[in-house]
This record gives structure tokens, C-alpha cells and sequence, in this order.
């Protein structure tokens, strides 16, 4: 079956069966991760965009910032994700250009997310993100996420992509109501790393940012430090094994 | 129907036989009984100011807004029917919007003046609509070519000015600007210039309406960033050309 053929978009015809876009991302990123916070909020993401298998972009941002309270990050297609970019600065400047002194707040900039990502679903022409928005304002923190089927939900702990499996565990484990902003980035740090270790699409470059009362603070790429020896590692997943496999 | 050069003004689509097109002369008619409108490039950024007339004591202050944001570094203001420049205003913001989302950076602002004004030559050619009862003041400072001011009236010529003036002082103004360098002087400097020009040359106090001062600046002060002048700055330009009307008219008595 041809690609954008169907009745909808011109082409083959009926006969091609329905419409079908963008169903198989291609340049991808991984996890994104994020804890509210008593002060604020944090998110975490790798700096790579993988294409398959191959480490193809190692140093590009998947963190965005929408307002001076809010931040979004993005795993899954990156072209997506720079398309919602760019929705999300134009709604910014029409709100700019409005000048009646409001701003959107985080939590209804998560909802209009919303509202494209299962928008375009019901198109059967997803944005294939997970994006997560955090967001401060009026002393709280929102945390929350939307993915490509627009499932959404807010939460203390989120994560994404790959972290699904093997960060949420680690960050529920280490959350507690009363973490901290600077807490939170050193936790996020330690899960970064354990996914740096475990996922083969998640590389040692990482960027952090942070959402407090003084608005939003992206960081730098950085590189995780990271150790090999580990008897684990060393002796390799396979030690032990007897198996002929 | 008696004369020769009669019965030429009921549309654009016909010109009289001296090559005129009424309607769009009397459109004109709308914006020179605007409140003033001055606007000027200093060497940091663009700055209008207008005279906004308050047709009722019961008028929330700050509403019928007059200068319009058009995208972040580009801002607009409307002398003349101002129901008329929210269209164009509109319209304004979607170029800016479109070139965007095309080019991925700030549409220049010799290209959004031009659209404007195509936009509003339009209006002066077709029978079933009529010309804009407005000109605007279109103000932008990009990267590339600094900062720059327009004006485009409702025939859909467009200009670019240092400095320029429209509405009801427009004359006593123009001449009140050529005295002063305003490429050598602060948008902030040039608050206080503007107001004095409105409130003490244009303005009498004894025989005009009510007004409120509305001004929009774009210059390195505000980051560049297309914005209302804050009430504060504008409330103290007023004060002082008020006090310095006051002596003035002392010193004629």
C-alpha cells in the first residue's frame, strides 16, 4: 500500500484502504524525564536523535521554552517536535501580540498540547512525540505529558520513551513530596546515567532544565560522568551463562 | 449630474477626468480629523505617540486601543476610524505570522510594510468595497535592518520616514519635528519630545476633547520587543509638558 493514498489525500483510490501518514517515526529521540518539585520542577533529557539504530544527531535539544514559566521536552520523531516548537512559539506571539496583560499558564498551555497532539490523532496524522510540560506559576508546579494517541495525564514523577521502563521505577523509588529543585536535578542526573547504561538510543550527553519563581532555566549540554568497572560490566551480561543461545 | 467632473466620488472603479479618485481623497478627510498621531526613529529604536480622543467620561481608561502589536519586534498604530485599522492590524499579524512559519525568522520590516499596503490599495479598487478611513504608522526593528518607520494611507502608498506626523496637528507637528535630530537622541529622550509636541504645540486645552496619550515604542530599552511605553514614563512626559504649556501661556499674558 502507497503511502498517502486513500480517498482522503488523492492517489490510488478507495481500493488503497485508508489513509496512512506519518506511522513509523524515523528520526527519534528517547526519554525525557520529570519530577515536580516543593520549589519548582525539573526535567532531564539526552541530547541525541537516533536514526534507527544509528546515533545520527548527538547534540540537539529536545527541551523547548514555551513561556517564562513553562518548558516542554520531547521524545519520539523530531521533526514532530520541532513542528510543535513552532506551533507553540506562534501561539506564544499571538498571545504577545494580544498584550492584555495574561499569559498563558503552564497548565493551559498542557491542555492546548493537548488538544493538537489528539487533534491530529483523530487526522490519523499523529504527532509521534511523548512530550512532557512542565510548568510553575502562583507558587506550584505542574508536571504532566501528552502522547501521540493524545493520552494525557499530570503527575509527580513522569517519564518517557524508554525511561517508561526502566527510569520510573528509579524516580518513584526516590521521590518524596518535600524533594527539592537542586535534589531533583541530582536525582535526574543518577537516572539519566542508569539510562545512559541500559538503553542503547540514550547517550551521555545530557541537558536539564529547571522551572522555579525565577523562571525557566535551561542548562548546557553536558556530558555524564560515567564509570566502566563494574564487575557486571566487566565480566558482561552473558557471564554465568551456559546457555547456548 | 450638472457640471463637468461631477458624480466621479460614488466609486474607486471610475476616475474623474482629471485623474482623481474621490473616495480615496475622502478617506483621507477621515484620518485628518484623527487625533495626532507623531511618530519618530531615534537611534535606538522606533517611538509613536497618539492623542487618543475619549468620546465618554464612562470609557474604561486604557481601552479603544489606538497602538497595535503586530509581532514581536513590529508594532502598529491607527490615525483615523479605528475599527477600520483593527482590520488592517489583523491582517498585519497574519503576514507576520505567515513569513514565520515560511522563513523561520522575523519578517523584515520593509516586506510587512509593503503587504500592508498592498493589502490596503486593495480596498481602493473594487466597486463593492470602500477604502480604509485610516492610515497607520507601522514601526519595526529587526536585527538586520535596525530600526525603521512607515506610513502607509489608505490609497496604499507607503513611505519610510525618520519622522512623520498624521491626524488633526499633523502640520504644526511635521514642523515641530524637523527642529529636533531624533537620530541623535534616546527613544526615552524622545517621549518627552513627542508629548511636548502633542500636549503643548498641537493641543488647546481650552477647545479640545478629552484625551488619553497612548504610545508604543520598539527600541533596545524594551529588548527590542514591541510594547506599550510604561504608564509611568508616559504619566511624567505628560506632567512636564503640561507644567511647560502652563508657563508658556503665563509668559503670553
Amino acid at each position: 500500500m502507497k503511502i498517502g493514498g486513500g480517498h482522503v489525500r488523492g492517489g490510488g483510490g478507495a481500493a488503497d484502504g485508508p489513509v496512512k501518514v506519518t506511522q513509523t517515526p524515523y528520526v527519534v529521540g528517547s526519554s525525557v524525564l520529570g519530577v515536580k518539585c516543593i520549589d519548582g520542577v525539573v526535567i532531564s533529557s539526552d541530547t541525541l536523535a537516533s536514526y534507527g539504530s544509528m546515533a545520527k544527531f548527538r547534540k540537539i535539544s529536545r527541551i523547548h521554552k514555551v513561556s517564562d514559566a513553562c518548558v516542554i521536552g520531547a521524545g519520539g520523531e523530531f521533526s514532530d517536535f520541532q513542528e510543535i516548537k513552532k506551533t507553540m512559539d506562534g501561539v506564544m506571539i499571538e498571545q504577545f501580540c494580544m498584550d492584555d496583560g495574561y499569559v498563558l499558564t503552564p497548565s493551559a498551555i498542557h491542555q492546548y498540547l493537548v488538544r493538537v497532539m489528539y487533534g491530529r490523532r483523530n487526522k490519523m496524522d499523529p504527532l509521534w512525540n511523548q512530550v512532557v510540560m512542565a510548568g510553575f506559576h502562583d507558587g506550584k508546579a505542574t508536571l504532566g505529558m501528552v502522547d501521540q494517541v493524545g493520552s494525557n495525564f499530570e503527575s509527580e514523577v513522569i517519564a518517557t520513551g524508554y525511561g517508561l521502563y526502566m527510569g520510573l521505577p528509579l524516580l518513584r523509588n526516590a521521590y518524596r513530596p518535600d524533594i527539592t529543585v537542586a535534589e531533583a536535578k541530582k536525582l535526574l542526573e543518577d537516572i539519566m546515567r542508569v539510562l545512559f547504561y541500559r538503553d542503547a538510543r540514550t547517550s551521555n550527553s545530557i541537558q536539564i532544565a529547571a522551572v522555579t519563581k525565577d523562571g525557566v532555566e535551561i542548562s548546557e549540554f553536558y556530558d555524564l560522568e560515567t564509570k566502566w568497572d563494574y564487575q557486571r560490566f566487566v565480566d558482561g551480561a552473558r557471564s554465568g551463562d551456559v546457555s547456548t543461545w | 449630474m450638472s457640471g463637468i467632473g461631477t458624480g466621479y466620488d460614488l466609486s474607486t472603479t471610475t476616475f474623474s477626468p482629471d485623474g482623481r479618485v474621490f473616495q480615496v481623497e475622502y478617506s483621507s478627510k477621515a484620518v485628518e480629523n484623527s487625533g495626532t498621531l507623531v511618530g519618530v526613529r531615534c537611534k535606538d529604536g522606533v517611538v509613536m505617540a497618539i492623542e487618543k480622543i475619549v468620546t465618554s467620561k464612562m470609557m474604561v481608561k486604557g481601552s479603544c486601543r489606538r497602538c497595535h502589536i503586530v509581532d514581536l519586534h513590529a508594532g502598529l498604530s491607527v490615525a483615523g476610524m479605528g475599527a477600520d485599522g483593527r482590520v488592517i492590524v489583523d491582517r498585519a499579524r497574519q503576514e507576520a505570522a505567515q513569513y514565520r512559519s515560511i522563513y523561520g525568522i522575523e519578517i523584515p520590516g520593509r516586506v510587512l510594510a509593503e503587504r500592508i499596503a498592498s493589502f490596503v490599495h486593495m480596498y481602493s479598487l473594487y466597486w463593492f468595497v470602500r477604502p480604509f478611513g485610516c492610515a497607520v504608522m507601522f514601526g519595526s526593528y529587526s536585527e538586520e535592518e535596525g530600526p525603521q518607520l512607515y506610513v502607509i494611507e489608505p490609497s496604499g502608498i507607503v513611505y519610510r520616514y525618520f519622522a512623520y506626523a498624521l491626524g488633526k496637528g499633523k502640520q504644526i507637528a511635521k514642523t515641530e519635528l524637523e527642529k529636533i535630530k531624533f537620530d541623535e537622541i534616546t527613544c526615552r529622550e524622545a517621549i518627552k519630545e513627542l508629548t511636548n509636541i502633542i500636549v503643548g504645540k498641537c493641543r488647546d486645552e481650552s477647545r479640545d476633547k478629552a484625551f488619553e496619550l497612548e504610545m508604543l515604542w520598539i527600541c533596545d530599552e524594551s529588548l527590542r520587543k514591541c510594547q506599550l511605553v510604561p504608564s509611568a514614563l508616559v504619566d511624567e512626559a505628560l506632567e512636564l509638558a503640561k507644567a511647560a504649556a502652563e508657563s508658556d501661556d503665563e509668559d503670553m499674558e
